[in-house]
């Protein structure tokens, strides 16, 4: 596989927590490559470094050691400046605990990372205007068009979800990353949400996963089991079939 | 199967295409590998135990499209002792856990090599399933038992989960003792 055809990549990441004896290794000498428009899931049980990786591979942490490389650039040595741009510009994130402005409605809630990535004040009205149209582009995508203006306390937990996917996409990111973004929905929110994945995979977007529920991990291409900082089984999903869904249920083909 | 069919026959007799129209209607995705063969060969076996007749439209040749079933008084019978029967598949664990048994007895292959095998194989499964489950409209009934394959095999691989921390132990064990 080439370089340039990975969106994300690390080599040899580590990071540590804590100093002397309580020192952890939340990571631990991880290699990972995620081409554009594939799928990534990294499943395992709390407190294997799951998270700590998405958080180093988004830039919200700095790695102790190993690179880090998103877009083809290298991350980990950045200025914080230069870091917070990328964010901004390359990797959209969704949360499990949505993280919405409260006082914003739906459309804010979306725009907000559009205003924040604006260029320059002469152009603020303009990319204001489209800010707004793509916000609204989005939450018709999501299936929100009409809640768009609600503010996020008049929403059910899978829409406030579908808002946070949108704001995700608002800078049309290279890579989302997500941290259990189905962990406080029910079965059909979760659904919902895995549909509006599955649709912006097939136009291209690349995702990294973290997820403790194996029906979220079975929607990726891939999927990397952690423990103790390091993966310790690597699965790809897609390609070979297990020979048609009758014989699942026990039906002849 | 039959059990299946002859119940379908309750509502009216009916043509052979027909119930297999209604079969694949409640099935969805997952009745798309039945074929019409299977339910003419069912109804046949039906008709000479005597829970299904067979009725002819007069004056046409005789082709199994043709043919309208309906279900007999034993045939009635046999539905509502199934309507009443509480039986339940049993997956086959008890195999699988002598499987791992044997293999870590004899030093055949590592129990937790053999448990990775089988959650990626889940895993699998559990995605094609999980793409149906996506690909169709909320709401319809097929979607419910395409539900019930997901909620299966996620019970499955957290057994395997399960064996795989054990087995994970024992091996720290051997090599610690």
């Amino acid at each position: 596989m080439n370089v340039s055809s990975a969106a994300i990549r690390a080599c040899g990441l580590v990071k540590t927590h804590g100093q002397g004896q309580s020192r952890v290794r939340a990571v631990d000498e991880v290699d990972l490559e995620v081409p554009q428009g594939q799928m990534l899931a990294v499943m395992g049980p709390s407190g294997c470094g799951k998270s700590t990786l998405l958080h180093l591979l988004g830039g919200l942490e700095r790695p102790t050691d190993g690179e880090v490389w998103v877009a083809g650039r290298r991350i980990d040595t950045m200025s914080e400046r230069a870091l917070a741009r990328m964010r901004r510009r390359s990797v959209g994130f969704v949360f499990q605990a949505f993280h919405l402005v409260e006082e914003l409605s739906a459309t804010e809630n979306v725009e907000l990372p559009a205003l924040l990535a604006g260029r320059s004040r002469r152009q603020a009205g303009r990319s204001r205007r489209q800010a707004r149209r793509r916000a609204g582009l989005l939450l018709e995508r999501v299936g929100l068009a009409a809640r768009a203006r609600h503010l996020p306390s008049q929403l059910s937990g899978g829409q406030r979800q579908r808002v946070a996917v949108a704001r995700a996409l608002v800078n049309d990111p290279l890579v989302v990353l997500a941290d259990e973004p189905t962990g406080n929905l029910d079965t059909a929110a979760t659904l919902d949400v895995l549909r509006i994945f599955q649709e912006l995979r097939a136009a291209g977007q690349t995702f990294v996963i973290v997820t403790h529920d194996e029906r979220v991990a079975a929607t990726a291409d891939r999927l990397v089991s952690m423990r103790d900082g390091m993966f310790v089984d690597d699965t790809r999903l897609d390609g070979s079939h297990t020979g048609g869904l009758g014989g699942l249920i026990g039906l002849g083909g | 199967m039959q059990d299946a069919v002859l119940a379908m026959l309750a509502k009216e007799p009916s043509h052979g295409y027909h119930l297999h129209d209604r079969l694949r209607r409640s099935l969805g995705p997952l009745g798309e590998a039945m074929n019409r063969g299977q339910i003419y060969v069912t109804l046949a076996r039906l008709e000479r135990a005597g829970l299904v007749v067979c009725e002819r439209a007069d004056g046409l040749p005789e082709r199994p499209e043709r043919k309208v079933y309906a279900l007999t008084p034993a045939g009635q019978q046999r539905v509502a002792a199934w309507l009443a029967e509480v039986g339940w598949p049993k997956p086959d664990l008890a195999e699988f856990h002598l499987k791992l048994a044997a293999a870590a007895a004899a030093r055949l292959a590592d129990p937790v090599e053999l448990v990775a095998a089988q959650r990626r194989e889940l895993l699998r499964r559990l995605r094609e399933v999980q793409q149906a489950v996506l690909a169709e409209p909320a709401g319809q009934p097929a979607g419910l038992l395409l539900e019930g394959v997901v909620l299966r095999l996620q019970a499955d691989l957290r057994w395997l989960d399960a064996c795989e921390r054990a087995w994970s132990e024992v091996d720290d064990d051997v090599e610690g003792g």
